[in-house]
């Protein structure tokens, strides 16, 4: 465009007269107009009618790589090729998708995590773990807040729902026998996300600095009091010199009572340490679903005639699941 | 018939997680065993016909020959969780616009909150010190949980109901988790949030929680039960420790029921292992250190219910008792 219009200026006719020159130079300008407004418009309508397939773009094309079409190819890729759904093999068991097998328990409890920790995020904004702020935060958010009172209830109810939800993957995967080889390990990992859920949880019900928190917690440490050796009322716990001011509860709560030391380690447990280690359990978790052979089924039958003796361990064959039909 | 308190309780916000539970646990323990039935009906048919079992797809699920085996995540497992990340999301926002987080008055240790509960999850370990002292409900028996459950890969070495849902071949591993999860756990809960109420006392539904109540439960420990008085065992003591005799005694005599306990305990768990064929089978394959700890955790989980009879029943405390410990 800018060469045309420089070409147009540079042959303009030099010289002549000065009435007829400057009316020349007008119609060079119109000229120039006129061609630049034919040029723009064509370009434009090009290049709208180009927009109209948003998937050619260069932006588009650098966000994502892979078509997005019905191409077995392209499905497979714009799983393997996404950093959030690369967790997935491209391909699964055609009755595993089914909602009755896995009940989608597991999915449903990362996804309340999710939630969680989003919703908790918001919470943290408003909230000052010390005792004179906590109960009066909770009292500013859910009265001032905008969406305040939503916000809360929805982390209260989204963590109750995480346990049940663990729970009840809990319940079907031993249904299931999936704990059977070769993801005994793995059942481990869980058993032990299960306890960090309930802690996530315990460790939350402090944080209001209401009565039913403080007494909920007070319950629950006192437990820790009895612990057989390291608590000061536990079994053989006074013969190891254990007091109220040195015993395990002690290291719960920061001092002997639930008080501000108490608040700010459940706040820290809860926010940050907790859920950290959830975190990693987490990637091992679903790390060890994929390596250990994607989810256990819906398996076929074995009958009690077809048992083998086994010896040893069985060998874990890594195959990447789906992309077997394009590699050489 | 008091409704309002049972309106009281089930309405308690923090309580409607239990009362999801209580719909909830029953569904898919139902749900499951749909499935399992329909599975072990397919393998009687498979069982009895070999010519069936080369032939045949061994699933209950629809098939056809023609279908590949494995279909493509996206998009046929990955709506399914998009739509369950919706569904999910529009439940919690019902629910958080028409029940509110509960918020009492702000903490005051000098105003015991009567009944003190725990969160809900923990009322079965709570409901636990009933029958236990503190050390066992609230230390070792969530230790014994946490390393039982993770020891169950370990142990379980029938290879048969792998990846998919059966009764049959596995009658008595389910039985024992039914057992655990809801039985121990589940309804101890339940018992925890609608029974128990100020001075975690026993209130059925419908009875008016009565903090002034008073409980004339006289509970008595096994040796006194007895009559341990340790009158024989000073004759034999040097002259010194003669005034403890009676502790002694009691710490003796308190070694028997635990051991008559651990023995038919034991026997009775070894009695159910074997009622099946396949399971003598299964029992053969073990290795003694399998065996020795399938025994002692399963051992350790019928002393609770054993512990709930004593004391609902019986009205027993300690079956022995220590100047360290009682049990």
């Amino acid at each position: 465009m800018a060469e045309e219009n420089g070409g147009n200026g540079s042959s303009a006719p030099p010289g002549g007269a000065g009435g007829n020159g400057s009316s020349g130079r007008k119609t060079g300008v119109r000229e120039q107009v006129t061609v630049l407004k034919e040029t723009v418009q064509a370009k434009t309508k090009e290049q709208l009618e180009e927009l109209k397939q948003p998937e050619k773009t260069q932006l588009y094309r650098s966000i994502f790589r892979v078509k997005h079409d019905a191409e077995p190819r392209n499905r497979a890729l714009s799983v393997l090729s996404n950093v959030f759904f690369h967790l997935h093999p491209a391909k699964v068991n055609r009755d595993a998708v089914r909602y009755n097998f896995t009940w989608g328990m597991g999915g449903i409890t990362f996804y309340l995590f999710i939630v969680l920790t989003f919703t908790g995020v918001l919470l943290m904004f408003y909230y000052h773990p010390s005792k004179v702020q906590a109960f009066r935060d909770i009292l500013y958010l859910e009265n001032d807040v905008p969406f305040g009172k939503l916000l809360r209830n929805m982390h209260r109810w989204a963590a109750h729902l995480m346990i049940i939800a663990v729970w009840l993957h809990m319940f079907r995967v031993f249904l299931t026998g999936s704990y059977k080889r070769p993801r005994e390990f793995n059942w481990c990992v869980g058993v032990l996300l299960m306890v960090l859920t309930l802690l996530l949880s315990f460790t939350g019900y402090l944080l209001p600095d209401d009565q039913l928190g403080f007494w909920a917690v007070t319950v629950g440490t006192n437990m820790a009091r009895a612990t057989p050796l390291l608590g000061n009322e536990g079994p053989f716990g006074s013969l190891l010199g254990m007091t109220p001011y040195n015993d395990v509860r002690f290291a719960l709560l920061g001092g002997s009572i639930v008080d501000a030391n108490a608040l700010l380690r459940a706040y820290i447990w809860h926010c940050i340490a907790i859920p950290l280690i959830a975190g990693i359990f987490m990637g091992v978790h679903f790390w060890r679903v994929r390596k250990d052979g994607g989810i256990s089924g819906p398996a076929p039958i074995m009958l009690e005639s077809e048992i083998k003796e086994e010896k040893g361990p069985r060998p874990v064959i890594l195959k990447p699941s789906g992309m077997d039909q394009f590699q050489k | 018939m008091d409704w309002r308190q049972i309106w009281e309780v089930v309405s308690t916000p923090d309580n409607v997680p239990i009362v999801a539970l209580l719909f909830l646990v029953p569904f898919y323990t139902w749900y499951a065993f749909r499935q399992a039935i329909a599975n072990d009906q397919l393998i009687a048919i498979i069982g009895s016909d070999p010519g069936y079992a080369k032939s045949k797809y061994r699933k209950t699920q629809p098939w056809d020959p023609k279908w590949e085996r494995e279909v493509h995540t996206w998009p046929y497992l990955m709506r399914m969780e998009f739509l369950v990340a919706i569904i999910i999301t529009i439940i919690l926002m019902v629910w958080s616009l028409t029940l509110n987080a509960p918020l009492e008055e702000p903490s005051n240790p000098n105003v015991t909150m009567n009944p003190a509960k725990a969160p809900w999850y923990f009322l079965g370990l709570q409901e636990m010190l009933v029958y236990f002292d503190p050390w066992i409900a609230g230390v070792i028996m969530p230790t014994l949980i946490i390393v039982g459950l993770m020891a169950v890969p370990y142990i379980d070495n029938n290879p048969l109901g792998n990846g998919y849902y059966t009764y049959r071949q596995r009658r008595f591993a389910i039985w024992t988790f039914l057992v655990g999860f809801i039985g121990l756990w589940v309804v101890m809960i339940v018992i925890g949030t609608f029974i128990r109420g100020p001075g975690w006392m026993w209130f059925w539904p419908g009875q008016t929680w009565d903090a002034e109540r008073v409980d004339y439960a006289v509970n008595r420990n096994l040796d006194e039960v007895f009559g341990i008085n340790g009158h024989w065992l000073a004759h034999l003591l040097p002259a010194s420790s003669a005034p403890n005799a009676a502790i002694w005694a009691r710490v003796i005599f308190g070694i028997f029921p635990l051991a008559i306990f651990f023995v038919l305990a034991g026997l009775l768990i070894h009695k159910i292992c074997m009622m099946s064929e396949f399971s003598q089978k299964l029992y053969k394959r073990m290795s003694i250190l399998q065996l020795v700890t399938m025994y002692t955790f399963l051992i350790l989980m019928i002393s609770l219910p054993v512990k709930i009879l004593l004391r609902l029943v019986f009205t027993i405390k300690y079956i022995w008792v220590t100047p360290w410990f009682s049990i």
